[in-house]
């Protein structure tokens, strides 16, 4: 009985944590479900009003009114986000396989050293980097791209690891037979190791997916055309509308747009997101 | 290394294997890593014309800077707070919700801000406080209270601090979760039999069984609140007021895209690879291997 109580009182209060953890992304509705009107008197609207849809079309169709920098629609600023999200996970999920499958498979000078070039990279993110990358960046005339934007951000020790982690736990039998069979090392990687690494592959794409599709530094830094923002870059820029009040009901509605699909990838491949998690832990 | 494996024989085929990957990272990493040492040690005009060698002058020159060594103190203090703060909240979540059923119900309903950019949670949480239409200070005000984080960076300090926090617990909790299913129930049972009380299950046998993990986070949080912050201060504050919530990485962007000061800024990348690389050693001895994306 006591311990009844006790389990029903976890329950209330992990409830009404979940709850305050998700106060301001219900304010975030509330902002993009009004007019600016409403949303500058007091008290502060509380509950959702009417608008949601029509500052959501504007923030699709046309993005916010205001002057200078920012003309790109929400619907251009999507469609960045997904160019630079799925290019960035399949290039990392592909040049890492190939690199993790001559790591595992195959025996040649300079391994070492290429595995150890792998390990550094991990110390050397963006941030201590930033500079000479965009210098190099723009000396190979990539400045204002989407290559430019994606290839900087491909390279995935990561995933490498994980990978060739992967194929090294794979029962020997499975090679063997391969070789009997006469499988060349091109057809084993592609007909054996692709498919049998596929729940792999699924726990790397989620997480790969939620990397790209929240990338920021680096198109702030080298994307001056608007056309080619991302929308969580889009977003900075309407909020910093220069003189002209910023117009936070379709700002708030843009927002929505840019955390849903992460939101949803994460919640509906939750068992492949908690592995990818987990395997990054090892 | 277990190389057990059956080894493929090919003069060739493993360097066209790893050349996509070996470019990528020639270009993008090692190169422009080397190019930030390099450029620590000149000093350029702001056209890039003309560079002199002058050995360490940038170093002493950011070193002494006072706006440079209040940004250390911001990272400190960033790191400090939303460390405890993740972490503490992280694990005590993930206590509760491991002694219910419906774990994985609850567990949808809590990692979900890992999702989302960090410069999205800096604008969702501008939103919250900005002082004209924010719904927290309108409460506070009814108090009687004060709120101007444009003005005041105390409250601004507080503003990213809430802010990275709140992403930040989702992970500490996914991980304090799997790290409890991680311990036999035999200990816990064995306990329970002997009539300890549920905090002293807790404090006495979980905690000590969890610190592979805590350590794991640790790190992780402050890989995070180092490197990961950019978005969410840039939309919030913009560093200010008056330098307030300049983080490390912050001030190095600031200063290289905004201030052009090239090798100032560069000097202090090189400080932050260092600080960098010491983290990341320290996850490898604790951890066995490290990971990020």
């Amino acid at each position: 009985m006591k311990d009844r109580i006790g389990l029903i009182a976890i329950r209330v209060f992990v409830i009404f944590a979940i709850l305050v953890m998700f106060f301001p992304v219900y304010m975030t509705f509330v902002g993009a479900s009004h007019s600016m009107t409403a949303l500058l008197k007091k008290p502060v609207p509380l509950i959702p009003g009417p608008y949601l849809l029509q500052n959501l079309k504007i923030a699709l169709l046309a993005g916010t009114r205001s002057a200078g920098q920012f003309s790109a629609s929400g619907l251009t600023m999507l469609k960045n986000t997904l160019i630079i999200t799925l290019g960035i996970t399949s290039g990392k999920l592909v040049i890492s396989f190939l690199a993790a499958y001559a790591l595992a498979y195959f025996d040649f000078r300079g391994k070492e050293v290429f595995f150890w070039m792998v390990i550094i990279t991990l110390m050397l993110p963006l941030e201590v980097r930033i500079i000479p990358t965009y210098e190099i960046t723009a000396a190979l005339g990539l400045l204002n791209s989407f290559p430019g934007i994606i290839l900087p951000s491909i390279a995935s020790a990561t995933a490498t690891f994980l990978y060739r982690q992967t194929f090294k736990g794979l029962p020997e039998e499975i090679t063997e037979a391969a070789m009997i069979d006469g499988a060349g090392p091109l057809s084993f990687m592609v007909r054996i190791l692709l498919p049998m690494t596929r729940t792999v592959t699924a726990a790397l794409i989620v997480i790969q997916f939620i990397y790209g599709w929240n990338l920021y530094l680096w198109p702030l830094l080298i994307t001056t055309d608007p056309g080619l923002h991302p929308i969580v870059v889009g977003i900075y820029n309407m909020l910093n509308a220069g003189d002209q009040q910023a117009e936070w009901n379709v700002m708030m509605a843009a927002t929505l747009v840019a955390m849903i699909p992460p939101i949803l990838i994460i919640v509906t491949m939750q068992k492949q997101f908690i592995q990818g998690m987990n395997e990054r832990e090892k | 290394m277990r190389d057990k494996q059956i080894i493929y024989k090919s003069p060739v085929l493993p360097y066209l294997l790893i050349l996509p990957e070996l470019v990528i990272i020639l270009l993008f990493f090692f190169w422009p890593a080397a190019q930030a040492f390099y450029q620590s040690f000149l000093r350029e005009d702001p056209f890039g014309l003309s560079s002199t060698f002058i050995w360490f002058e940038n170093y002493r020159y950011v070193l002494t800077d006072p706006f440079y060594l209040s940004s250390l103190k911001t990272t400190f203090f960033f790191t400090l707070w939303v460390t405890l703060f993740t972490m503490v909240s992280g694990l005590g979540l993930a206590w509760l919700v491991f002694q219910l059923k419906e774990r994985e119900t609850y567990q949808t309903f809590i990692i979900w801000p890992y999702a989302l950019a960090p410069a999205v949670v800096g604008v969702i949480w501008y939103f919250i406080f900005n002082p004209t239409l924010g719904v927290l200070p309108w409460v506070l005000s009814l108090f009687g209270g004060n709120w101007d984080p444009k003005l005041l960076g105390k409250q601004a300090v507080l503003m990213v601090v809430i802010a990275l926090s709140w992403k930040q617990i989702s992970y500490n909790f996914l991980f304090y979760l799997a790290g409890l299913e991680g311990i036999p129930k035999s200990y816990t049972e064995a306990a329970m039999v002997a009539g300890a009380s549920r905090s002293q299950i807790f404090f006495l046998i979980i905690r000590p069984l969890l610190a592979p993990t805590t350590f794991f986070l640790l790190t992780m949080n402050m890989l995070y609140t180092l490197f990961d912050s950019f978005g969410t201060i840039h939309n919030l504050t913009h560093g200010g007021p008056n330098h307030a919530t300049e983080n490390l990485v912050y001030k190095v962007y600031a200063d290289g895209f905004i201030g052009l000061n090239l090798g100032a800024s560069s000097a202090q990348s090189v400080i932050i690879m260092v600080m960098a690389v010491a983290l990341t050693l320290f996850q490898f001895k604790f951890t066995d291997k490290g990971g990020r994306a």
